[in-house]
């Protein structure tokens, strides 16, 4: 499935030999047993956090085959397989549909589910599962809106790793993300050196770039001044669809390209010849296409969580965070065997800025790969280019214990 | 107006006659020598170089192509590796052997390294092919505190025949190109790169010549003889 929730053609179904077949998704109490609360990097405290995670293939005896893969900005738990499970809210639109990387995940696959363990785990905040601005305060017993503390990408690899721990991996073979789920890879292999094995990093990088935080800005500006939106709590009322629709469709044009919109709708207009010479109507392809994705977006995802996540993206910061400024005392404390692969039309998360991370790297003297592949996609590219992704990351998790 | 011969069989201009005894010399240079040996299956630079790397010691590995070297030093001989490799495909099949590649230019990756961060710098049959050979030679030995180089020798006799008396671009079994395909851009005699080192203070800690097939260490005579070379250099203290 692309960014912007397309179905690939070469998705099959649940019966398929290279199907990991109906999945359902699981949930795990985190922070409660050990009376240790999270304690979040924004000084936020939650008692206990509900983690929603899928798992394919099975882990092995030592432990030494499980593979975190990381979803992106508005991805849940359900990786691949088929959805059998349609409860919880905003859930309809997985419902017996391929999980968002089923091209990837599978027996025989790239990232191989009958050699590895995988598992995918809903990020903190988000709406699809784990603990979020819409579940129920306990201490309330309403929506937390935005009473939520603030999440980071550091919080959400925390909490990722105490899943791991729960399931019983100590050191984890791969930690593999795309976007966001790349900022998480990272974030792993510096925040628990000695816990991961390799990592792949797709289209992300150790920072959001500044035409980056000004794409979330508007983003979130559109949901905040939406009539609706009420500071938050609308839940149960009218929602902030309006603002929603509007951040979606502003993303959805930083996931492309220039080239590749261009060669996808033209200036082709919407099933006619010529213009009706209208100012709120929809006249051209691309506008269409930009409205169909919007409607389709604010059915399945929750406004407040758009703001959560996008702060997080715009928060991080590696090298502030572990190397005081310095990319290169940052990088320094990888261990992990890394891969680092970008895409030449990306502009959310441009070849420059992998080049800075695989930089620095090479300064701090830790052995990396590195691919710039070319493509007109844009960010998405990482998703919609599956045979590169793919073949790269086969070609990495070879040698890999599994 | 060109000068006309006159033969029993017909005439000749001037510069028909010397193609055609060009062409009869040459062909008796030829067969005083034996046929050059078909080149080994492995490259012989890989030969060397395994024999003659540190076990556990750390290599960078400049234009690696499919990776068959530095894969082997990293399986077999516990070495710490880094491969550049601007080939996107040639990248693809040395990770595919284990080796940690960037498939970037030499020029846009090597000013990352730091100083003398590497025990091993390799270029193999790369530096005819760069835009600034001297600037890439000046920065692996900073970054290496030793460098292993190779190159098809533009001295060799072969490579003199072909310019002098075919009056053509030289293709030789180390020079397989023709001039319109050819990645080598720079290319040089070893006595060039000699005069290179001696300007430069780099010291030619040892070498080795690939002659008729057969490898053997370099020699007095190896700017005439060895068709490509490969030679372990130091900067001098």
């Amino acid at each position: 499935m692309s960014v912007d929730g397309d179905e690939l053609k070469d998705s099959h179904g649940p019966d398929h030999p290279q199907s990991v077949g109906w999945t359902r998704a699981q949930k795990m109490t985190l922070f409660t047993e050990s009376h240790k609360p999270l304690v979040l990097e924004s000084g936020g405290v939650l008692r206990s956090v509900e983690a929603e995670y899928e798992t394919y293939g099975r882990l092995n005896d030592m432990a030494s085959n499980a593979v975190l893969v990381c979803h992106a900005l508005t991805g849940d738990a359900h990786a691949a397989g088929w959805d059998v499970d349609p409860a919880g809210p905003l859930r309809e639109f997985r419902h017996k549909k391929p999980g968002w990387w089923d091209s990837m995940i599978g027996p025989g696959k790239a990232i191989d589910s009958n050699r590895f363990y995988v598992i995918c785990v809903n990020v903190l905040g988000s709406c699809y599962g784990s603990t979020g601005p819409a579940s129920i305060n306990p201490e309330t017993g309403l929506p937390w809106g935005l009473s939520f503390p603030v999440v980071t990408v550091g919080d959400w690899a925390h909490v990722q790793m105490e899943l791991l721990s729960q399931l019983g991996v100590k050191k984890v073979c791969s930690v593999i993300g795309g976007s966001m789920g790349g900022q998480i890879a990272l974030e792993m292999s510096l925040a628990y050196p000695e816990r991961v094995s390799s990592a792949v990093i797709l289209s992300a990088g150790h920072r959001v770039t500044t035409q980056g935080l000004a794409f979330n800005a508007v983003g979130r500006h559109a949901i905040i001044n939406d009539p609706n939106f009420n500071s938050g709590d609308y839940y149960g009322g009218p929602q902030p669809i309006a603002g929603l629709a509007a951040a979606r469709m502003l993303a959805q044009i930083t996931y492309l390209s220039e080239e590749g919109m261009g060669y996808k709708f033209g200036r082709r207009l919407r099933g006619k010849a010529s213009p009706d010479f209208t100012l709120t109507g929809i006249e051209f392809e691309m506008e269409s296409y930009l409205s169909h994705q919007a409607e389709s977006f604010v059915r399945r995802y929750d406004a407040n969580s758009y703001l959560y996540m996008t702060r997080a993206m715009d928060y991080y910061e590696a090298a502030e965070k572990w190397g005081n400024g310095d990319l290169t005392k940052t990088a320094a404390r990888i261990k992990a065997r890394t891969m680092v692969v970008s895409f030449s039309s990306d502009w959310l998360f441009p070849p420059e800025l992998c080049r800075e991370l695989v930089s620095a790297m090479c300064r701090a003297g830790c052995p990396v790969s590195y691919l710039n592949i070319p493509s007109r996609y844009g960010h998405d590219a990482f998703l919609v280019e599956t045979e590169a992704v793919r073949r790269l990351i086969a070609i990495f998790l070879k040698d890999s214990t599994g | 107006m060109s000068e006309i011969f006159h033969f029993p069989e017909g005439t000749v201009t001037k510069s028909e006659l010397m193609d055609l005894t060009m062409t009869h010399l040459l062909g008796k240079l030829r067969e005083e020598y034996q046929a050059p040996e078909p080149p080994p299956s492995t490259r012989w630079q890989d030969k060397v170089i395994l024999g003659e790397i540190v076990p556990g010691s750390t290599v960078l590995d400049l234009g690696c192509g499919q990776g068959e070297l530095l894969g082997r030093l990293i399986a077999d001989m516990g070495v710490k590796g880094q491969a550049v490799e601007v080939d996107p495909e040639a990248a693809m099949a040395a990770m595919e052997l284990g080796v940690p590649v960037l498939s970037l230019d030499v020029n846009e990756i090597i000013g990352d390294f730091p100083d003398q961060s590497f025990d091993c710098v390799i270029l193999e049959s790369t530096l005819q092919t760069l835009k600034e050979p001297l600037k890439v030679m000046r920065e692996i030995l900073r970054v290496g505190r030793g460098a292993i180089v190779s190159f098809p020798n533009f001295g060799h006799w072969r490579v003199r025949l072909d310019l002098a008396i075919r009056g053509r671009m030289p293709v030789t079994p180390g020079l397989p190109y023709s001039w319109h395909d050819t990645p080598n851009i720079h290319l040089c005699a070893l006595a060039d790169f000699k005069d290179y080192c001696h300007e430069n203070n780099v010291n030619i800690v040892k070498g080795f010549a690939l002659v008729e097939g057969r490898v053997s260490p370099l020699g007095d005579d190896s700017n005439l003889s060895a068709e490509e070379v490969l030679l372990f250099l130091e900067k001098a203290k």
